[in-house]
């Protein structure tokens, strides 16, 4: 090896990994998207934006409380990064269409992150009414990014009526249960023709790398980082984590095989044992 | 009249536009990040002023929350 040594704090890993990502024409050169549900204080949200690089972050719309102190939007305009309004708590597609018409006006943006939940226990997806509402945001001229389940079916479904990006899932929101089925989102990834962002299930950063190794686009983390003991710190760990899983996906990981592949040659080994002591002897 | 803003009932003048409750609860209009519903339906901000709102009505002000 040659060369000067790396520090820990070397620049950031210049991308093997080709072009940035694309949504909807708009390049995004982070491939980590940061929700910003789960810190407790806005200035650990703030460093931990920082610190991820993340260049659009999502948002939820509640009613307004005149008593909250400190202003979200005022912290996400300081860290320059994009909102990404999202449907979180709707059943139906009829709330989450209205829900994404009430974030274009409050934040003067198209895209959306569309979730229409089907059980208030896992929240997991609600395929029909996914679909239905992610057609009619497409209609309305919205970019929808939808968060699904790991359905290959449903997945090239969301594609077909215009979808810009899909978003399976890892495992339920909030749980840090990681990538529960890696076969499928294989199958999503391999048949996708708009980038796969994972969205929720990531636990930590082996999490990340994985999606990113089985070739996701991106992803999509709030919880690990939020809730986790230092968000700040894991913040830095998962932006790695990305870099990492999508450098290892551009390089080609080798085969898994069954038996030992030697990568010391046999040839020219020394004849070293005495006679008598060999234990074919 | 009585409206209902963010699910509490309020007492307004007849005719009272989204702004007028706006500044009941006290909010700059120009504030960014804030929408408003009435009876479910958006009302774009360029509206506010002229948009009046009716005995009855459901209004909701919404603006963002960590989320996600």
């Amino acid at each position: 090896m040659s060369g000067p040594p790396v520090s820990a704090e070397a620049a950031p890993v210049p991308a093997a990994t080709a072009a940035p990502l694309r949504i909807a024409g708009r390049e995004l050169a982070s491939r980590l998207i940061l929700g910003t549900g789960g810190f407790t204080r806005l200035e650990t949200l703030a460093a931990a934006i920082e610190v991820s690089g993340a260049e659009l972050v999502t948002v939820a719309l509640r009613r307004i409380d005149p008593a909250a102190r400190g202003s979200l939007i005022d912290v996400l305009d300081g860290a320059g990064v994009d909102v990404l309004p999202n449907t979180a708590g709707c059943f139906t597609a009829r709330d989450a269409v209205r829900t994404a018409r009430l974030a274009r006006e409050a934040f003067a943006t198209d895209w959306i992150k569309l979730e229409v939940i089907g059980d208030e226990h896992t929240l997991l997806p609600d395929a029909p009414e996914l679909l239905l509402a992610a057609e009619e945001l497409v209609d309305e001229g919205f970019v929808v990014l939808p968060y699904t389940n790991d359905d290959p079916v449903l997945a090239r479904r969301l594609e077909d009526v215009g979808c810009a990006v899909v978003m399976p899932l890892g495992s339920p929101i909030g749980s840090g249960q990681g990538i529960a089925n890696p076969g499928n989102l294989q199958l999503i990834v391999e048949h996708a023709g708009v980038p796969v962002v994972l969205d929720a299930g990531i636990g930590t950063a082996s999490d990340a790398v994985l999606a990113m190794e089985l070739g996701c686009d991106a992803v999509l983390v709030a919880s690990a980082i939020s809730r986790s003991a230092d968000p700040v710190t894991m913040a830095r760990s998962i932006r790695l984590a990305v870099e990492a899983g999508a450098l290892a996906r551009a390089a080609g990981r080798i085969p898994r095989r069954t038996y030992a592949r030697a990568s010391t040659p046999r040839e020219g080994m020394p004849e070293l044992a005495g006679s008598g002591s060999h234990p074919d002897a | 009249m009585t409206v209902s803003v963010n699910g509490e009932p309020r007492e307004l003048p007849a005719g009272a536009s989204v702004s007028a409750v706006l500044d009941v609860l006290d909010l700059e209009p120009r504030r960014r990040g804030i929408a408003v519903a009435v009876d479910g339906e958006v009302i774009p901000r360029a509206e506010w002023g002229a948009f009046p709102v009716t005995d009855g009505a459901r209004v909701e002000v919404l603006n963002a929350i960590q989320g996600g």
